[in-house]
Order: structure tokens, then C-alpha cells, then sequence
């Protein structure tokens, strides 16, 4: 990989661990070489550890119950 | 050799224990994920009201049909297929036309969006403290549903591409596709509730 451009394109599958050894071995160099990638790169690892915080919503408790009541009775 | 006859099988007490053993082993099984099965559901439906019938009709199902679970694979992926295709089936797809799909920027976009509005601010810790929880809710809320199924599977439910395929019963080709487009389509969205959608 040599410019941002490939970098941009690479970065999702990179981080879902997605690429080729060689294709990482790529990323990382020019990541370490590109301040304005690693930057960016950064911001996406932080981005997607937010969101998925930011998601949670606890399941009712009410719910919970209702599932459990959903089982076959022992006979 | 006599051959043992189904109803006699059936009949015999140490196999109905055996069965009813392995029936209440599944359903706690079942059960003790569903924290982890409602956090995604939650956002593969647009309310928590559609979310929880989801879980009741997914769990009814899942109790009923307990005997097609092979045993060693993965339950959260088998519950989330019968949730899936619920969902499916109550017709939500048919919604939604090609034409309204909202556009998408690239992956960087928002990124540069909140730098550029962030005072000179470039520590990237804090360009993400500008978007808020609501700001990703309903960003998310946004994305249209083939995209957003993928987005939640692999982002939220933390399933892997392959899981998300055999879910969603598309090809992994398509899950890599659409979770490409259905976050920058995230990002987009959530550019436009953090800084506003004037450019």
C-alpha cells in the first residue's frame, strides 16, 4: 500500500482483522509512516468502541420473565 | 432381532427423561443469552415495543423447534437467525425503495466533519466526545435496513462475517459489501446530528 487512498479503503477491513498477512504487514507501515492515516485511524478505533457503548440499552427485566414463561412446563 | 418400534421408543420413561433433560438444558441455555440476543435486536427494529415482541415471538419459536439445534454450535447465531427471519417475514423490507437510501460520504468523512468544527482540535480522543449517545442512536436508526442488519450483527453483536452470512443468509461477499457502505452511511448520519447537515 502506498498512498491514503488504499489506506482508506483498507482501514475497516483492518481493524475487523479482515486482511491478508501481507495486506496488513502493508497497513501498518503505512500507518506508521502516515501521521494523517494513524490519526484517522485512531479516531475509528475510538469511533466503534463509542457506538458501541453508546447502543447498550439494558433488556427489560419485565421481558426477562415473559421469556422464562415462554418455556414448556415439566410435566 | 426384533426391531424396537418408535412408539415404544417414545414411550420408554429413561427417553423421555433423557428428553426432557436436554430440553431444560437448551432453554437456560436460551435464556442466559438473552441479554445478548435483545442488544441486537433492539436495533434491528425501530422501537423497543417491535424489539421486545420480536424477542417473545423469537423465543416461542425457538422453544417449540428446540430439537433443530445441533447441539456444539452456536446458539446465539441460531437464535438470531430464527429473529432475523421473523423479522423478515412481518414484511419491514417491502419499505423500503432503493431511491431512499441516504447518501453516503467516505470512510474519513466524519472524521474531517468534526475536525473542521472542532476549533482546531485534532486529538482524536476528543473529536469522538463530540458526538453524544443520542447522536448514534438515532444515527443508526437511520441506516436503511439491509445495511443496518449487517452493521449490528458485526459492530454490536460482535459476530464475525461468516456468522453474519449463515444469519442473514447471504453470501459473506455481500455482508463485506454491506457493512462497508451501511457504515459510511452510519457516519454520514451521525456527521449530520453532531455538526448539522449544512456543508
Amino acid at each position: 500500500m502506498s498512498n491514503c487512498e488504499d489506506c482508506e479503503q483498507w482501514m475497516q477491513p483492518y481493524m475487523d482483522r479482515a486482511l491478508t498477512e501481507a495486506e496488513r504487514f502493508d497497513a501498518e507501515r503505512h500507518l506508521n509512516e502516515c501521521s494523517y492515516c494513524r490519526k484517522r485511524y485512531r479516531f475509528e478505533e475510538h469511533l466503534r468502541q463509542f457506538v458501541r457503548q453508546a447502543v447498550v440499552e439494558p433488556m427489560p427485566a419485565e421481558l426477562k420473565q415473559k421469556l422464562a414463561s415462554l418455556r414448556t412446563p415439566l410435566q | 432381532m426384533a426391531r424396537v418400534s418408535e412408539t415404544t421408543r417414545e414411550s420408554d420413561p429413561r427417553r423421555l427423561a433423557t428428553d426432557a433433560r436436554d430440553r431444560v438444558h437448551f432453554e437456560e441455555e436460551a435464556l442466559a443469552l438473552s441479554d445478548q440476543v435483545y442488544r441486537v435486536a433492539r436495533h434491528l427494529v425501530g422501537s423497543r415495543e417491535e424489539a421486545e415482541d420480536l424477542m417473545q415471538e423469537t423465543y416461542a419459536r425457538a422453544f417449540r423447534s428446540w430439537r433443530s439445534f445441533t447441539p456444539g454450535t452456536n446458539l446465539r447465531a441460531w437464535l438470531l437467525r430464527i429473529l432475523t427471519n421473523l423479522n423478515i417475514d412481518r414484511g419491514r423490507r417491502i419499505q423500503r425503495t432503493p431511491d431512499q437510501q441516504p447518501l453516503e460520504e467516505g470512510d474519513y468523512f466524519l472524521y474531517n466533519k468534526l475536525e473542521e468544527t472542532n476549533d482546531g482540535t485534532t486529538d482524536e480522543d476528543r473529536v469522538v466526545q463530540r458526538l453524544s449517545q443520542n447522536d448514534v442512536v438515532s444515527a443508526l436508526s437511520e441506516v436503511p435496513h439491509d445495511f443496518r442488519d449487517v452493521v449490528v450483527l458485526v459492530d454490536i453483536g460482535d459476530f464475525t462475517y461468516a456468522d453474519a452470512a449463515q444469519i442473514l443468509d447471504i453470501p459473506v461477499g455481500t455482508v463485506m459489501s454491506r457493512l462497508h457502505r451501511g457504515r459510511r452511511i452510519l457516519k454520514r448520519a451521525m456527521a449530520d446530528s453532531a455538526v448539522g447537515s449544512e456543508r
